[in-house]
C-alpha cells in the first residue's frame, strides 16, 4: 500500500463527504428551523438529477443543466412546502414521517411516469473530464476535484449566509424560538418557504453534480438520504458546522474503511476471509461511528442545548 | 403508457376468460415499479408480445407488481395460487424473490417458468420437475466471461461484485473457468454508487483486465467513473451491465467493452430477426436481453399448450421439457435439471448512429449447461 494510494483515497473520502454535506445541510436546516423530518429530501435530489439530465440532453450544456436542476428542485420544494409540508409543522414527527414518505412514493412513480423506467444519461462536460496530476504524483480525477471545490464554496457561502446576513439572523432566531420571532413581526411562513426552497435547491444541485458520475434513475435518492440522516445525527441537528464536520467524517470513514479494513484483516487472516469480513465490517463502519458519537455526545458533535 | 399496457393486457386477459373454459391461466409476478422496473417491464412486454403473436385466446395472463420485495412476491403468489387459481407462474426477476416464491409454488403442484433468475440451489439440490428455467443458471454468464478472458489471453484480472449471494456466485462462476492469476478480488456494498475507492485500488494493483458484476445502476456508476478515471484496462462483464436498457445511460464509457450473453439482437436466426423487428414495431425501442427471455418463456409455454392440456400434469411437463419452440437464441434445450443447455457469446458494445448497442464477436461456450446439474435428483 503506497502513500499515493492513501492520498487518493483520502481525496475520495473528502469528495464523498462534500456531496453528503450538500444533502445534509438542507436537511439539518429544515429540521433545525421548522422541526420537520423531511424524508422526501432524497426525492428532491432525484428531481435535480433528472432535470439536469433532461436539460443536458436538450441543450447540450452542463452549466444550464446545473442551473435548471437548482431552479427545478427549489421550485419543487416551494410547491410541496406550500401545498403539503406547511400543514405538518404542528403535527408530531410520526405524521411528518408518514406524509413525507408518501411524497417519496409520489415523486418516484411520478418521475417514472414522466421519464420512463430506464436510467437517463448525464455525463460530465468535456472541459472537466480526465485526470490531473497533483503534487507528489497523485493522479486524480479533475471532476472530483471540482466537486470538492464546489462543496467548499457552498459551505463558505452558507456560513456567511447564516452568520452575516439578515436572513441568517432570522433563520437562527427561528431555530431558537419560533413564536418569538413571529411576534416580532417576521413573516414566519415566508421564512419557512425560503428555508425549504434553499434546502431543496442544495439537494437538487447535489443530485445533478453526482448524477454526472453515477446513474440517474428512480430511487437514487433514498440511499443518500439515509447517509444524510446519519450525518446530521453525528453533527448535531440544526447545525451547519455539524453537517460539514459530520459529512466529512462519514465520507472519510466510509471510503477509508472500505479500503483499509480488508487490508488490515489480511494481515491476520487468509485473503478471501479477510475480504469477506473486511467488506462486511466496512459497510457497518459509519453506523458504528454514529453509535460511538451518540454515546459520548448524545446531541451530536455540535448539537445545541435542549430546544 | 405502462398503465395503458397493463389495462390492455388485463382486457385481453378478461376476454380470454370469457372465450374458453379450458386453457391455461398464467400468473406473472414481476417488478414494475421502483428502481428495478426496467427489467420487469421488458420481461412482461416480451412475454405479452409472444402471447399476442400466437393469436391464442386460451392463454390468460394475470400481471402483478412485486415491487422487488420478497414478502410482496410471496403474498402475490399465494393470492394467484389460491384465489386466481393459476396453472403456471412466471415473471420473477431477482434471485432472492425467486427463492422466496418458487419452492412453495412448485410444492403446491404449480408450474414455474423462470424468465430471469436462476439461483444455484434451484439448479442443484433444490431442483423440481415443475420448475423450468428459460434464462440461465446464475453462474452461466460469468463462466462465459472467464472462458472469454482465457481466449483473450488475459492473465491478471481484478474482479469485483456486490457482497450478496448473486455477487458471490458471479465471482465463483468467473473463477471456475478463468485460468489466469487474480490481481485482486473485492466485494462491494450492494447498492453502492461510488466506486472511486475501488478504482484507485484497481489502478494500484497492476492488473491487465477488470471483470465486474454490478447489475443495474451500480454498473452504470462504475463504468462512468471508470472511464473518467483515466484507466484503460480492458473490461469484461456479463451482459447485465451492458444491456439495451442501460447502455444509453452509460454512453461512450461502455464503447468497446466485451460482455457475455446467451442472446444478442444481431444473432442470425429467423426467430430472432422476427422478434427484434416486431418488438421494435410494437414498443418503439430495441429489445433487451430480458425482453428476449420473456419472449422465449411465453413461446415455450405456448408450445406446451399446443402439445398438451395443462390439466394433465405429466403430459404438460413432458411438453415443456421437449422445449419444442423456436428460441430467439437459436438452439435451446433443457438439461436434466430443467435448466437450459445453450450457446454463450461474447459481444462488443458499439454505436449505431446515436444508439449504443451490442454486436456478437464470437462464440465462447457451446452447448453449455451448468455446474449444479449433477446435484439434482428428480
Amino acid at each position: 500500500m503506497s502513500l499515493i494510494l492513501l492520498a487518493e483515497q483520502t481525496l475520495n473520502g473528502l469528495q464523498f463527504g462534500m456531496m453528503l454535506f450538500l444533502m445534509a445541510a438542507g436537511l439539518t436546516l429544515i429540521f433545525g428551523v421548522m422541526g420537520l423530518i423531511n424524508l422526501a429530501h432524497g426525492s428532491l435530489y432525484m428531481v435535480g438529477a433528472f432535470i439536469a439530465a433532461a436539460t443536458a440532453a436538450f441543450t447540450g450544456s452542463f452549466l444550464l443543466a446545473l442551473i435548471a436542476s437548482l431552479a427545478a428542485a427549489a421550485l419543487a420544494g416551494v410547491l410541496i412546502e406550500m401545498t403539503i409540508i406547511r400543514r405538518l409543522y404542528e403535527r408530531d414527527h410520526l405524521d411528518q414521517v408518514l406524509a413525507t414518505f408518501a411524497l417519496i412514493l409520489i415523486f418516484s412513480e411520478g418521475t417514472r411516469w414522466v421519464f420512463g423506467s430506464f436510467p437517463l444519461y448525464l455525463d460530465i462536460p468535456d472541459a472537466l473530464s480526465g485526470t490531473v496530476t497533483l503534487p507528489f504524483g497523485v493522479e486524480y480525477s479533475l471532476y472530483r476535484l471540482v466537486l470538492i471545490g464546489v462543496g467548499l464554496v457552498i459551505a463558505l457561502g452558507l456560513f456567511l449566509l447564516i452568520g452575516k446576513t439578515r436572513l441568517g439572523i432570522r433563520i437562527r432566531a427561528g431555530e431558537n424560538d419560533r413564536e418569538m420571532i413571529g411576534a416580532l413581526g417576521v413573516d414566519i411562513s415566508r421564512l419557512y418557504t425560503l428555508v425549504f426552497a434553499l434546502g431543496a435547491a442544495l439537494a437538487g444541485l447535489a443530485g445533478a453534480l453526482i448524477g454526472a458520475i453515477q446513474s440517474v434513475q428512480v430511487g437514487m435518492g433514498e440511499p443518500v438520504l439515509i447517509l444524510a440522516f446519519v450525518v446530521i445525527v453525528i453533527g448535531g441537528i440544526g447545525s451547519i458546522k455539524g453537517a460539514l464536520v459530520g459529512a466529512l467524517l462519514v465520507g472519510l470513514t466510509d471510503t477509508l474503511g472500505r479500503f483499509l479494513l480488508p487490508k488490515a484483516f489480511a494481515l491476520v487472516l487468509d485473503p478471501s476471509q479477510a475480504t469477506a469480513i473486511g467488506s462486511a465490517l466496512a459497510s457497518m463502519a459509519i453506523y458504528i461511528l454514529m453509535a460511538g458519537v451518540l454515546i459520548l455526545r448524545p446531541r451530536g458533535l455540535f448539537g445545541g442545548a435542549a430546544s | 403508457m405502462t398503465i395503458r399496457q397493463l389495462f390492455l393486457s388485463a382486457c385481453m386477459a378478461a376476454m380470454a376468460t370469457g372465450a374458453t373454459a379450458e386453457g391455461v391461466k398464467v400468473g406473472m409476478i414481476t417488478t414494475l415499479s421502483g428502481g428495478g422496473a426496467g427489467l420487469g417491464i421488458d420481461v412482461r412486454d416480451g412475454f405479452m408480445l409472444a402471447v399476442e403473436q400466437s393469436g391464442r385466446d386460451d392463454i390468460e395472463v394475470v400481471i402483478e407488481d412485486d415491487q422487488r420485495k420478497p414478502d410482496v412476491a410471496v403474498q402475490l403468489a399465494d393470492k394467484m395460487i389460491q384465489s386466481e387459481k393459476v396453472d403456471v407462474l412466471t415473471g420473477i426477476i431477482w434471485s432472492n424473490l425467486a427463492m422466496a416464491v418458487i419452492p412453495g409454488a412448485v410444492a403446491q403442484g404449480k408450474f414455474y417458468l423462470s424468465p430471469n433468475a436462476g439461483p444455484s440451489v434451484l439448479a442443484g439440490k433444490g431442483c423440481n420437475p415443475n420448475y423450468f428455467n428459460v434464462a440461465w443458471q446464475n453462474d452461466n454468464l460469468h463462466e462465459a466471461a472467464g472462458a472469454y478472458a482465457n481466449s483473450a489471453r488475459l492473465t491478471n484480472s481484478f474482479i469485483l461484485a456486490p457482497n450478496y449471494p448473486a455477487g458471490q456466485d458471479a465471482l465463483t462462476g468467473y473463477k471456475r473457468f478463468y485460468e489466469g492469476e487474480l490481481a485482486g478480488e473485492l466485494y462491494t456494498k450492494l447498492g453502492q454508487t461510488d466506486y472511486a475507492s475501488e478504482i484507485a485500488q484497481i489502478r494500484a494493483a497492476g492488473a491487465d483486465s477488470v471483470f465486474f458484476f454490478l447489475p443495474g445502476g451500480m454498473g452504470i456508476s462504475f463504468m462512468k467513473q471508470y472511464a473518467e478515471s483515466g484507466l484503460d484496462l480492458p473490461v469484461v462483464g456479463p451482459a447485465f451491465s451492458f444491456d439495451q436498457g442501460i447502455l444509453q445511460a452509460v454512453g461512450d464509457a461502455a464503447l468497446g467493452v466485451r460482455n457475455t450473453s446467451q442472446w444478442s439482437k444481431d444473432l442470425d436466426n429467423p426467430a430472432n430477426t422476427a422478434f427484434v423487428e416486431s418488438f421494435q414495431a410494437k414498443y418503439d425501442r430495441l429489445p433487451s436481453l430480458y425482453a428476449s427471455q420473456g419472449f422465449d418463456t411465453a413461446n415455450l409455454l405456448i408450445s406446451a399448450v399446443e402439445a398438451a392440456d395443462v390439466g394433465d400434469q405429466d403430459a404438460f411437463r413432458a411438453a415443456l421439457k421437449a422445449a419444442d419452440f423456436a428460441s430467439t437464441r437459436g438452439d435451446f434445450e433443457f438439461g436434466p435439471n430443467n435448466h437450459p443447455i445453450q450457446d454463450f457469446y461474447v459481444r462488443e458494445v458499439i454505436q449505431e448512429g446515436d444508439v449504443f448497442t451490442n454486436k456478437v464477436e464470437s462464440l465462447v461456450l457451446e452447448s453449455h449447461g451448468d455446474a449444479y446439474a449433477a446435484e439434482c435428483k428428480m
